[in-house]
């Protein structure tokens, strides 16, 4: 397993994910989101081409209400 | 043909025409069906979002804001609202950037302290200048300082959106002189953002002559957020009419009656 910590929680995947796997297992294919990656953004061309390692820090984002 | 409908007067900023100079903050409503009906009653057509953290674990069926509010309807001005330094602003933008599909124009505003929201300059000019040099189009939160907000201008930002009291306040336009430097001194729009708690506060920013107002609690935390919101979108209109109308000027007295002053009856 892989743990990876998203949005400063601890989470186990299975091992070859990737960041587009990750997408759809969080249930969020095809919601407007944007992803960091250890800090880089991962534009979304390359969510299907961009592996996750054991330890990778994730921030997932979405828009809200907000002044 | 009335004289209005002779004058398109359109807002333009980073190159885009707006009908409205009203630009609303989607944050504070009850709910999305509340949110969508003000921001509908305000005529408004950019509209401000902030950028947080997915919920996870969320019910994924639940519908995102930008799902009610399409960027295919409105523009979407993303901000950095608790962003506290120029770092943490400029990365939220980025993030913002990837999630409007390269979407340019962002409201940057970083704050100095949770008691009063009021921006941080010296780190909002670093994150200005560094979104400016990455492409960014900047409409830029900051203070009522006219000597800022000219360097804010000059650092390349698309509009300065100087306070007219503290975020959420209610206060209102407590100093309509920096303002009015501001103004005259500026080349690029300039919107009065942030302590608007009424109509005729939005009508007066107007007739200082700002080019537009950004509001969000003046109306979600009114009593009434959708009527409030259709007023606002009246002052706005009144407040920027009266501006090109151009107001008669003040005298304390120097008697000139409305009617005429001959013709009375029992006159000679």
């Amino acid at each position: 397993m892989l743990t990876l910590q998203i949005n400063g929680e601890q989470k186990q995947f299975p091992p070859d994910i990737d960041v587009a796997g990750l997408v759809t297992t969080m249930a969020l294919a095809g919601k407007r989101i944007a992803i960091e990656l250890n800090g880089e953004i991962v534009p979304k061309s390359c969510h299907a081409t961009t592996r996750l390692r054991n330890g990778d820090k994730l921030e997932v984002v979405v828009a809200v209400g907000g002044g | 043909m009335t004289a209005r409908e002779n004058l398109p007067d359109t807002f333009t900023v980073a190159g885009s025409n707006y009908r409205s100079r009203l630009i609303v903050g989607t944050g504070k409503y009850r709910d999305f069906a509340e949110t969508r009906a003000a921001i509908e009653a305000s005529n408004s057509e950019i509209i401000t979002v902030a950028i947080r953290r997915v919920n996870i674990g969320q019910n994924p069926n639940e519908p995102n804001l930008l799902e009610i509010l399409p960027p295919t309807k409105f523009t979407i001005l993303p901000n950095t609202a608790g962003c506290y330094n120029a770092q943490e602003a400029v990365r939220t933008l980025r993030l913002a950037r990837e999630l409007l599909d390269g979407h340019a124009l962002v409201k940057l505003e970083v704050l100095s302290d949770d008691a009063t929201l009021f921006p941080n300059m010296p780190e909002t000019i670093i994150a200005a200048k560094e979104l400016v040099a990455d492409g960014f189009q900047v409409m830029v939160y900051c203070s009522d300082d006219p000597i800022q907000a000219k360097m804010l201008e000059e650092i390349g930002c698309v509009a300065v959106m100087p306070l007219a009291s503290l975020i959420g306040s209610g206060m209102g336009i407590l100093n309509p002189w920096n303002l009015q430097i501001i103004i005259d001194r500026a080349n690029v729009p300039v919107l009065v953002d942030a302590g608007i708690g009424t109509a005729s506060d939005a009508a007066i920013a107007m007739e200082l002559g700002c080019d537009g107002v950004l509001m969000n609690t003046a109306i979600a935390k009114a009593a009434n957020p959708v009527l409030m919101a259709s007023a606002m979108k009246k002052a706005v209109e009144a407040g920027r009419e009266a501006f090109l109308a151009g107001r008669m000027p003040k005298k304390i007295y120097q008697a000139s009656p409305s009617s005429p002053t001959g013709g009375l009856i029992g006159a000679k």
